[in-house]
């Protein structure tokens, strides 16, 4: 699987890879919540020449039921071009996707034919367990020298959750990425700053804090994670951790700088249980210590009672519950979900502890539930949750479930199935609903759709080592 | 060493400099990061320097183990070391990291030391070492012969020989490897790293199955 020239959707610098051509596919992880039904890979036409442009034109079914599946990520991306480990020729052809409940990873080669993956390996969950120590695999990067995928759980206890390494060419388990762990126990997302050794970690909670559903003794008793780790890259060891306060619960998504010599980054905090506002942080590093600073608040809406669900009754408002954020490769718009409002903010971020609000669309949302131009009679459930920003910019992707059964919680009458692409003017900011891509309901057979990778990478899959 | 050996060793060099894995792209980097020629100059003596202790550690135990017993059979074992070398590097697509992107001049030498010797860059020279021995001069390996002067083969002595060997090498490594830095960091820019690097691993597999035959057919 090694090729005689480097692989050509590998770019060495993030400007650079801000110039690669527009994506013609979107892999979307769809799952069934009733574990029915296997869940499944949507392949869905991006390319608005074509006839079949904004419908699900793939899709490739999971041998068992009950996965989760969460949040996948490529076998190889431009990472492979680092001058540490450099290896680019490699092929970007595998999506590594992780089972969040199920704890089994499936490996999908997408090149014969790249609307119908074909599952070329499974590694089940006692592989993980046994060879990693974890459980409940949720994220996946590409680095530079094997493939890492942070879990929630440990192998045969609740936690600690950490990352684990993933050969990138057998896909065997190597093992856990920690030497030093510390006292980091709860994980969620991870990334890095690869040039300066660095990789920072978020946390969310154990498995028994999040399977069931959002736990409220747990959310009022600030238990979920509410703390930043800084790592040294080269010897897997935790150097510093930052603590946010425990009024803010479930520090998320990460999204560094892409600009290899920038030592910042972006974090979604989802909740502070003292407004029920969500919130985004930069981080940053002066004089060898990070920092954390909190640069924008979204408040609560108030709202009807009898309008909310029965966990928000008591409040009287709808949290905004920022799940997801996603940075553009030119670092320079913060695309921001609030999955509980059901709003889509766009943030330029150029100077990174002063943003400006340039753009906001609003789709569902617990109380809102806005309709899609494109069909304007249908209320929406859900909001917009995971977000994925085309190479160039130009374009952002959606999908609408958070978690199975943090779903049915927010929105108990259903959360449906649903994915809508913005366009994005990338000079002057600002973002429109594209009216000919809505792909939703019985497109997605069933299913609820999580997460989406586009063709060739996207700006929350590749990372450079050259400016 | 003859002409034509010292030569061979210069190529050798030459395309192990080439290589960006064994260094220039790692130079290229650290300059491009610190927007600094400076920087990138002075990442690659350390470079040079650590494949020339890998390269000069397997030249100096050739050179001073050579008899004409010892000779063929460092050249015989060696070449089918290096045949099964090569050949493992060919399919294997395991992948070696050493340590992070910020390292001191020592610990530069350090990764490039493993790369190179991961790479079986000083196996690569056998062909040119192992087939000196001055007691052989006749037959295949007579083009080859005559390196270390008589009477010094097989003491320790005769490793100054191969150390010079390992120069030679090195010196033409370390020209070709700044020049290939110099040149992407100027003028070329990081553009060819996606439009022409060749995958040279092939290519190093399959030097080091033609250099582990070679060996075998110059002395058997």
């Amino acid at each position: 699987m090694t090729r005689w020239t480097p692989d050509p959707t590998f770019y060495p610098s993030a400007r650079d890879a801000a110039g690669a051509p527009a994506e013609q596919l979107a892999y979307v992880a769809a799952f069934d919540r009733s574990a029915e039904l296997p869940d499944a890979i949507a392949v869905v036409d991006t390319d608005p020449s074509s006839a079949s442009y904004g419908t699900v034109v793939g899709w490739t079914d999971l041998p068992h039921t009950g996965d989760e599946l969460h949040h996948f990520g490529w076998n190889a991306c431009s990472s492979a071009l680092c001058p540490t480990a450099p290896h680019p020729h490699v092929e970007r052809r595998y999506l590594i996707v992780p089972g969040l409940r199920s704890s089994r990873i499936y490996v999908l080669d997408t090149k014969a034919d790249p609307r119908n993956p074909v599952l070329v390996k499974e590694i089940p969950a006692e592989e993980l367990a046994g060879k990693a120590g974890y459980s409940r695999p949720h994220t996946i990067h590409c680095g530079p020298d094997g493939i890492y995928v942070s879990a929630l759980g440990g192998g045969s206890a609740e936690g600690p959750g950490g990352i684990a390494v993933l050969d990138h060419t057998t896909f065997e388990v190597r093992g856990a990425w920690e030497n030093d762990r510390g006292d980091q126990y709860l994980a969620y997302d991870f990334w890095w700053h690869l040039t300066r050794d660095v990789l920072v970690s978020s946390e969310w909670g154990t498995p028994s804090m999040i399977e069931d559903g959002l736990v409220p003794e747990l959310l009022l008793g600030r238990k979920y994670g509410h703390r930043l780790h800084f790592w040294d890259l080269a010897k897997r060891t935790l150097v510093q951790t930052v603590d946010l306060g425990d009024q803010y619960q479930m520090t998320l998504e990460l999204r560094p700088a892409h600009d290899p010599r920038k030592e910042y980054g972006f974090l979604g905090v989802v909740v502070s249980v003292e407004d029920l506002s969500a919130s985004v942080w930069v981080w940053q590093r002066s004089g060898g210590e990070f920092t954390v600073t909190k640069i924008i608040d979204v408040p609560a809406e108030p709202a009807d009672p009898a309008d909310l669900p029965p966990a928000l009754q008591p409040f009287g408002a709808v949290p905004p519950l920022i799940t997801d954020i996603d940075l553009s490769v030119d670092d320079r718009f913060l695309y921001v979900s609030c999955w509980g409002t059901g709003e889509l903010k766009q943030f330029d971020v150029s100077d990174p502890l002063h943003p400006v609000e340039t753009g906001s669309v609003r789709l569902g949302g617990i109380v809102g539930r806005a309709a899609h131009p494109s069909f304007p009679q249908e209320r929406l459930a859900g909001g917009p949750q995971m977000v994925e920003v085309s190479r160039d910019g130009r374009r952002v992707y959606v999908t609408n479930s958070l978690y199975g059964a943090w779903d049915d919680q927010f929105y108990p009458d259903g959360v449906g199935a649903w994915m809508a692409k913005l366009d994005v003017d990338p000079e002057a900011g600002g973002m429109t609903l594209d009216p000919r891509f809505f792909p939703h309901g019985d497109d997605f057979r069933g299913r609820r759709v999580h997460q989406t990778r586009l063709q060739g990478g996207d700006a929350s899959s590749d990372s450079y080592c050259f400016p | 060493m003859t002409a034509g050996q010292l030569a061979v060793l210069a190529a050798l060099g030459a395309f192990h400099g080439l290589n960006p894995a064994m260094g220039w792209l790692f130079a290229v980097a650290r300059g491009m990061q610190e927007r600094s020629r400076t920087v990138l100059l002075w990442s690659v003596p350390p470079i040079a320097a650590g494949h020339l202790a890998s390269v000069a550690i397997v030249a100096a135990v050739v050179s001073a183990t050579e008899s004409v017993v010892a000779g063929n059979l460092v050249a015989i074992v060696g070449g089918a070391v290096l045949v099964g070398f090569g050949l493992w590097r060919l399919l294997s697509a395991r992948h070696f990291r050493w340590a992070g992107m910020r390292l001191s001049a020592a610990q530069l030498a350090g990764w490039s030391f493993l790369m190179s010797s991961a790479h079986g860059a000083g196996l690569m020279l056998l062909p040119v070492l192992a087939t000196t021995t001055p007691a052989a001069p006749a037959g295949h390996a007579a083009h080859l012969a005559a390196a270390a002067p008589a009477g010094l083969a097989g003491t320790p002595a005769a490793a100054l020989d191969g150390l010079l060997a390992a120069g030679v090498h090195t010196v033409a490594m370390f020209a070709v490897m700044a020049a290939c830095a110099l040149l992407v960091y100027e003028f070329v820019g990081l553009g060819v790293l996606r439009r022409a690097w060749f995958n040279v691993d092939k290519l190093w597999a399959a030097v080091m199955v033609a250099a582990g035959a070679l060996t075998i057919a110059l002395t058997a």
